[in-house]
């Protein structure tokens, strides 16, 4: 694993975007607390005690998650955790977004930024850990992603819960004329044993709030907890199943108009020529107007309603310009394979690679080439925003994973201070990395100006939105193993190459940050996964292909994960050990994922022989903090392949919510089995050929196997949870359907070589 | 034109073309039924007409005749619909995009057959996507509907 100097020489591409992103503050400044938004809007009787806890006097318990909720459950676990030392039930609290702040900063999505193993507790890993964790609060970026919310939450939304209670027991004794030892508390009110007396946190909220927060406070012992580690009801359900407008497509406003956009095919072409007249006849529009961002070039159609607006963006006529990168797929194929002849650079280099490889027998070599494919989002709510910019304040509403940024980047768009900007997050019809991106929100502020004040909701068309992703990028990847007496690999080397996703990511919301070194999403889920091999090498190039490549639920973990446990199959099967064996074996080293390996292998019974035309494959990946084993079962159909079941074991580490957690799990698997069964985004004269679900469908309720899920929590540190079910489940795929045919696929999506039933 | 949704009467000015989705939401403030894709692909938009799930994105509003229901028109008198009911008990939504148009489709499935087996749910449920993976729990929440509507829950 690299020492600091050299990272210090070699530079790493979070911490410098960081760094070059203009924080030049001390140490100061990082201690300094942000003041608390909530401070600026409360209502009558309404205290607050932090960015997190409001009470009103008439008992009513305000909780701020300050995460997007796309699904993941974030806003019902984050209340948990500071009901849960405030002593409130979760029926009990209101939960609400809350603003755009600086307040709400993440700074646990910054802290596996550095270049190590997420095992790796050595001084310099601890170090850049904790110096990230500085950069993430001196950045304050309120995001969420990188399966981070709970791990950053974890600590201080209990401290907000706490200092909350210790300050209404305060204020309670005060009132009460008793000790404060004497008090105890339960659902939102205070209680003096030996009186009976007792006075609701409402009661007392205006003068808590007045006092000073403790500088001491006690977090309950984890056997204490009464809602962690518990399945909760989520707290949005009841919203979600009556069709509460609670999406950003579902805002409505007063004299509100209606829009969608025209963006150019081509990524970053600007149009050369365009003829608006038929779609400016279309009744029901009210005006077209040119849409100039960083995210690109297009039209914006404004109409009385959205349909007027889809047909009229159908009837604008435009030639584009031609595009700065290759025209085709083949054409990106020829770039990637050309990345992987350089030498790149080696996130990973254990032993000596290049001299076990030097005197190996040829029969002890094997060596494979693998291939994934560019990949869209597709949340099932289109891309929309709606805004309103009247008297140079502007409102908007939107989905989103990062709203002090969309406040930034829309402020630069307009011209405006960012302090005229509200952001009006709502709930999230799918997240998965799409709505880190900010070109919806553009487009709607933009088209804001246009409108006389009025406000106007601009929705995607689906085919917009299919055609105008930040994708998961290709990747491909050159792989060899020489392996020893035993079977055991002795030397692995793995090269890979990709567009780069940090750098895509810089060039549209940072565009003034310079992307330098290596990009670790490159390697992420190769470079740091739990294998001891003696000589052992992950190498990253990125691949100069400048069409915008995202953060896809699980990022490089979704390429990696795929690449590094097909191929480890493919040891296992040359050297004809166990591919369980295998990582037990290899995975010696880490009693964590050991334990995953022979949970999940227990639970799908791995050494009990199956009939003629079933098997089964496994795949492990360490993402994001969590170590995941699964096990897929495949069985030959006259129809095709079908999915019978998965098995999934997850150490977590704490699992604060089993019930959301084992959802999440299920969730991310079908997420990376629709992409590894049938999907991908291919390009032809410079534009997306998919359009919409016809075209890039994903899995059916028909095709959907059985789950079975283990929540394990023996490591010593908290994992993520959105999106590490994702990595393992294509390999898992991939090798049962080797184990079924005897077809080693390398490349996806699967469905190019076998059929599904 | 006047539409019947969810038991109401509206009288909409729109071009006959525009398909029963925009309708309802953009000109009667419908937004219960969601806008996924346009082309009767992802179920999102999955409404009632006189009982029948239709995807509204596809449907022109001047061919609709009979009573359009939505999502926001199934529970009654102040209590769920026993669908929604066992989506609640099963915790099935994640993002709940989809889920107005799932359970719309479920609620037609149920109408028909009170019972359903897996296959009648596979051919009942295949044209709703989602892309939280929530279908384990939309098939244990169907099951569990059928036996809520059999006890008269």
């Amino acid at each position: 694993m690299a020492s600091l100097g050299k990272i210090a020489r070699r530079t790493f591409l979070i911490g410098t975007a960081a760094i070059a992103g203009g924080i030049a503050v001390g140490y100061y400044y990082y201690r300094k607390p942000f003041a608390n938004p909530l401070e600026a809007d409360l209502g009558k009787g309404e205290a607050t005690f932090n960015p997190f806890v409001k009470i009103g006097a008439d008992n009513t318990i305000t909780i701020v998650a300050p995460r997007a909720e796309m699904g993941q459950g974030v806003s019902t676990t984050l209340a948990a955790l500071v009901a849960e030392e405030l002593d409130v039930s979760l029926d009990q609290v209101k939960v609400e977004h809350g603003p755009a702040s600086y307040a709400y900063y993440n700074s646990g999505i910054m802290e596996e930024g550095g270049p190590f193993a997420f095992f790796d507790e050595s001084m310099t890993a601890e170090t850049v850990r904790s110096g990230l964790l500085v950069v993430g609060k001196l950045l304050a970026l309120q995001g969420t992603g990188g399966s981070s919310s709970m791990r950053d939450g974890f600590g201080k939304m209990r401290q907000a819960g706490a200092a909350a209670r210790q300050m209404l027991i305060a204020a309670a004794a005060q009132k009460l004329g008793v000790a404060a030892g004497d008090l105890e508390t339960a659902d939102g009110s205070i209680r003096h044993k030996a009186s009976g007396k007792s006075v609701s946190y409402g009661e007392v909220a205006a003068a808590a709030a007045a006092l000073a927060p403790p500088a001491q406070f006690r977090l309950k012992d984890k056997a204490e907890w009464k809602l962690l580690g518990k399945p909760q009801k989520r707290i949005d359900m009841l919203a979600k199943v009556t069709g509460a407008p609670i999406f950003g497509i579902d805002v409505r406003l007063l004299d509100m108009l209606y829009g969608t956009v025209k963006m150019s095919p081509r990524f970053w072409s600007k149009p050369v020529s365009a003829d608006l007249s038929k779609a400016r006849k279309m009744p029901g529009v009210v005006k077209i107007v040119p849409i100039e961002t960083n995210y690109g070039h297009g039209f914006g159609i404004i109409a009385e309603n959205t349909w007027a607006a889809f047909k009229a963006a159908e009837l604008i006529e435009a030639k584009w310009a031609d595009p700065d990168y290759p025209l085709d797929s083949a054409a990106i194929d020829g770039v990637l394979k050309r990345a992987l002849g350089e030498k790149g650079s080696a996130t990973r280099d254990d032993g000596d690679v290049d001299k076990a490889f030097a005197d190996a027998p040829r029969e002890r070599i094997i060596e494979a080439d693998y291939a994934v494919p560019y990949l869209a989002h597709t949340t099932m709510e289109p891309m929309n925003a709606t805004a309103q910019l009247k008297d140079g304040v502007l409102d908007i509403w939107c989905g989103n994973q990062a709203p002090t940024i969309l406040r930034q980047l829309c402020a630069n768009q307009l011209g405006i201070e960012q302090d005229k900007i509200t952001v009006h997050t709502t709930f999230l019809g799918g997240g998965f990395g799409r709505r880190i991106e900010m070109d919806y929100a553009l487009y709607a502020a933009q088209m804001a100006k246009e409108t006389g004040g009025r406000p106007i909701k601009v929705t995607w068309t689906r085919e917009e939105d299919t055609r105008h992703d930040a994708y998961r990028p290709a990747a491909v990847g050159k792989f060899q193993a020489r392996l020893g007496d035993d079977g055991l690999p002795v030397a692995l080397d793995m090269k890979l190459a990709s567009p780069s996703v940090t750098a895509g990511v810089l060039r549209r919301l940072f565009p003034s940050i310079s992307p330098i070194g290596p990009d670790k999403t490159i390697v992420d889920g190769a470079f740091d996964q739990p294998y001891s091999i003696p000589n052992y090498r992950v190498s990253g190039i990125a691949a100069p292909v400048s069409i915008p490549a995202g953060f896809w639920r699980s990022v490089g973990g979704s390429i990696n994960g795929f690449f590094h446990e097909g191929f480890m199959d493919e040891i296992a099967v040359a050297g004809k050990i166990d591919p369980v064996e295998l990582r037990k074996k290899l995975m010696a080293d880490h009693p964590s994922a050991v334990k995953v390996v022979e949970k999940v292998a227990e639970m799908a019974k791995w050494n009990e022989a199956l009939p003629a035309g079933k098997a089964k494959g496994m795949a492990f990946t360490l993402s994001f903090g969590s170590w995941v084993g699964e096990i897929v079962q495949v069985a030959d159909t006259p129809a095709g392949i079908r999915i019978e079941k998965v098995w999934i074991a997850a150490d977590v580490g704490t699992a604060l919510d089993p019930g959301i957690i084992e959802a999440q799990l299920i969730s991310a698997a079908i997420y990376g089995l629709s992409a590894a069964m049938g999907q991908e985004i291919t390009f032809a004269d410079g534009m997306v050929e998919q359009s919409n679900f016809h075209d890039f469908d994903a899995m059916r309720i028909f095709q959907c196997p059985v789950f079975e899920v283990a929540i394990l929590e023996n490591f010593h540190k908290m994992g993520g949870v959105g999106e590490v079910g994702t990595p393992p489940v294509a390999p898992a795929l991939a090798n049962a359907i080797f184990a079924l045919t005897g077809k080693r696929i390398r490349t996806l999506p699967l469905s190019k070589q076998v059929t599904f039933a | 034109m006047r539409l019947t949704v969810d038991g109401q009467s509206f009288d909409i000015d729109a071009d006959p073309e525009m398909p029963l989705l925009w309708a309802l939401r953009d000109l009667i403030g419908k937004t219960g039924p969601k806008f996924g894709c346009g082309i009767a692909a992802c179920g999102a938009c999955t409404v009632h007409v006189d009982g029948q799930p239709v995807r509204s994105c596809s449907l022109p509003v001047g061919q609709v005749t009979g009573a359009i229901t939505t999502i926001e028109g199934i529970a009654a008198n102040g209590k769920l619909h026993p669908v929604q009911q066992a989506w609640l008990e099963e915790q099935v939504a994640q993002c709940g995009y989809c889920q107005a148009g799932q359970i719309m489709s479920a609620v037609a499935l149920l109408d028909e057959v009170a019972d359903p087996s897996d296959a009648d749910i596979d051919n009942a449920m295949g044209g709703n996507l989602c892309r939280c993976g929530t279908y384990p729990k939309i098939r244990a929440a169907i099951k569990r509907a059928a036996v809520l509507r059999t006890a008269g829950i």
